[in-house]
């Protein structure tokens, strides 16, 4: 990295990240959707608990799109504890006293795997937009070999939620034999129109923030923050939904009596959306959130596997896949609503898959699969249980 | 919760320990190890009971959220959906067995529903609730009213059975579809199976019949 501008407000990220980190690729390069090639590169990842003697225990976390692999860990950044401490842990239904669980930074993110924020081996500058253009299935890819690497031959369960669960599908249908068990929560085969606009909207705020330099930021000392902040402002809104803004704000006004007839945060949502932006900027990289919100709206799992047919990503040499799904969806998730999910459903019926699938009522929108939601971790509670009984994993961790 | 989640609900919730009467005798009909569907599956009561007793490869459909949640917090699969909407996706011969119990008359193309069941399992085993059991009968004829009886217990404003039959009924439709009744019970009152399905004596003594069917 170049030496920062004492001017601009760099978020002081600590010299090491904690956590474990693994360099792939580095034999032959990972060849990427578009053709260019990757490697060597790094992967950061976490593990908790005990990968048992048979090496059969293994459930993968797959993040969304501004996550990390900090599942249980306080971020290094923030200080907030764990993004998935709700499902995750001792005695929770992703049981890490019972399973091995794994959680990596996708490639083009900014937590330790490489991304467009790391330094290109070729040139000793940061990639910026000289990082290649990934895609979910290059996410998966690189976890693919990491998973390897850590000499597991099938995942007992991939999980994610949003991004998190395009990945888990990607998993699915790319390598259906080293995936027992996926479980895609809020999620879609395929990114829709709208949501693409969305991340249109946000990337285009980063790049009209003069301080973006073209993608050069690290070079010129500057951080598009304002861009940022403001594509993860209209994103917020799109993770929540009207009931919730409603019932959480209002129209109530945030430290005051009356309106300012100014362009101040009157109300309180104002402010909370600004708070939003603000403490974001602080974690994540503008280039990073362009590479990953462009690999998602590439995602189309019946473009790229089913001829057009998202039943046929599901079929293997005339076969229904063998993966056991169950798919969760939130009734107010208006970014990845249940239709979404229920068209996966109907794809898999279609090949006579195993596959439970529950709408999951809620008012708090697309970010309920990060909350405290208790319908929903008994549901994932039970199918893993149903899933290990057939897997034949038994109850205590073998040491 | 919508009248048919509470019919649903009230049909198969498990009675005593154990599964409800009808529900074993369509769990007598299905062998050991196949493929079921259990279309309306309620809180699982059935495919739990077939998954243990029978080692089935089992999947449910189920209307109602917290028929769904309870099934698959227990590790069954099963979907949240429409029977009408969602049979369809099955490629034929899915199943070894699809069931549908006490649900028929509720949707609203029996006929279409019972073609696809034939399509997609090999055999379908579906149980109706028989409106020409001689009390419902004697109620219409004695009181001029639509009958409600403890198995059917809807006053006809709230009813999420629109589509009742007699068995008779049932038998010849079976028969215009080119349907072939592979067994069948007839069940009384006390849960004792009688008669024939063919006879007008099970139409009249059946409070319900449970048939297992095959496309010829």
């Amino acid at each position: 990295m170049s030496a920062p501008n004492p001017a601009a407000a760099v978020p002081a990220e600590p010299a090491t990240l904690p956590g474990l980190r693994v360099t792939l690729g580095v034999d032959r390069p990972m060849r990427l959707d578009s053709g260019a090639e990757l490697g060597p590169f790094e992967v950061a990842y976490q593990t908790y608990g005990t990968l048992n003697a048979d090496r059969s225990n293994a459930i993968l976390i797959c993040h969304a799109l501004t996550g990390d692999h900090y599942v249980l860990d306080p971020h290094p950044v923030t200080g907030k504890p764990g993004w998935w401490e709700m499902l995750v842990g001792p005695g929770k239904p992703v049981d890490t006293d019972r399973y091995f669980v794994i959680c990596s930074n996708v490639i083009g993110g900014c937590m330790g795997s490489t991304g467009p924020k790391e330094t290109d081996p070729a040139t000793g500058k940061p990639y910026g937009l000289g990082f290649p253009v990934i895609t979910i299935g290059d996410m998966v890819r690189a976890q693919k070999l990491l998973v390897e690497h850590l000499g597991i031959d099938q995942l007992f369960c991939v999980i994610g939620g949003s991004m998190g669960g395009m990945q888990v599908l990607q998993w699915a249908v790319a390598y259906p034999e080293s995936v027992f068990a996926a479980v895609p929560i809020a999620t879609a085969a395929r990114h829709s129109a709208q949501n693409i606009a969305f991340h249109e909207v946000g990337r285009q705020a980063i790049m009209a923030d003069p301080d973006w330099a073209g993608g050069n930021y690290l070079l010129e000392g500057t951080r598009p923050h304002r861009g940022l902040a403001v594509a993860r402002m209209a994103a917020h809104i799109t993770y929540l939904s009207e009931p919730a803004l409603h019932r959480k704000f209002g129209r109530n006004l945030q430290n005051r009596q009356s309106v300012t007839y100014g362009f101040d945060a009157d109300f309180q949502v104002e402010s909370y959306l600004r708070h939003q932006g603000i403490t974001f900027v602080e974690r994540f990289d503008a280039n990073s959130y362009l590479y990953i919100t462009r690999a998602m709206d590439y995602f189309d799992l019946a473009a790229d596997y089913g001829g057009g047919t998202l039943s046929n990503a599901f079929r293997k040499d005339g076969k229904g896949t063998p993966v056991r799904f169950c798919l969760a969806s939130f009734s107010s998730d208006w970014l990845f609503p249940t239709s979404e999910s229920r068209a996966i459903v109907h794809a898999l019926n279609a090949v006579a898959a195993n596959v439970s699938f529950v709408e999951i009522r809620t008012d708090k929108g697309h970010d309920s699969f990060l909350l405290d939601e208790p319908e929903f971790h008994q549901v994932i509670r039970g199918f893993l249980e149903g899933c290990a009984e057939h897997r034949g994993l038994t109850r205590a961790p073998t040491p | 919760m919508s009248p048919l989640d509470d019919n649903q609900a009230a049909a198969r919730t498990a009675s005593g320990n154990g599964i409800r009467h009808d529900l074993k005798l369509v769990a007598e009909m299905v062998e050991p190890g196949s493929r079921v569907l259990d279309v309306g599956c309620g809180d699982g009561a059935l495919l739990a009971y077939l998954s243990r007793r029978k080692g089935v490869d089992g999947r449910g459909i189920e209307l109602s959220m917290d028929g769904v949640h309870q099934c698959v917090a227990q590790g069954l699969s099963v979907i949240q959906g429409d029977a009408e909407a969602d049979l369809k996706d099955y490629p034929a011969g899915a199943f070894d067995y699809v069931i549908l119990s006490q649900t028929l008359q509720a949707m609203r193309e029996p006929r279409t529903v019972l073609e696809t069941m034939t399509r997609i399992g090999r055999r379908a085993i579906v149980s109706v609730p028989n409106f020409g059991y001689w009390r419902i009968r004697l109620q219409l004829l004695l009181s001029g009213r639509m009958p409600v009886t403890e198995t059917l217990g809807y006053q006809w404003w709230e009813t999420p059975n629109i589509h009742f039959c007699t068995i008779k009924d049932f038998v010849v439709l079976t028969e215009d579809m080119g349907i072939r009744i592979e067994r069948c019970m007839i069940v009384d009152r006390k849960g004792r199976v009688t008669g024939h399905a063919h006879s007008g004596l099970a139409n009249l003594l059946g409070e319900q019949g449970v048939f297992l069917l095959r496309r010829d």
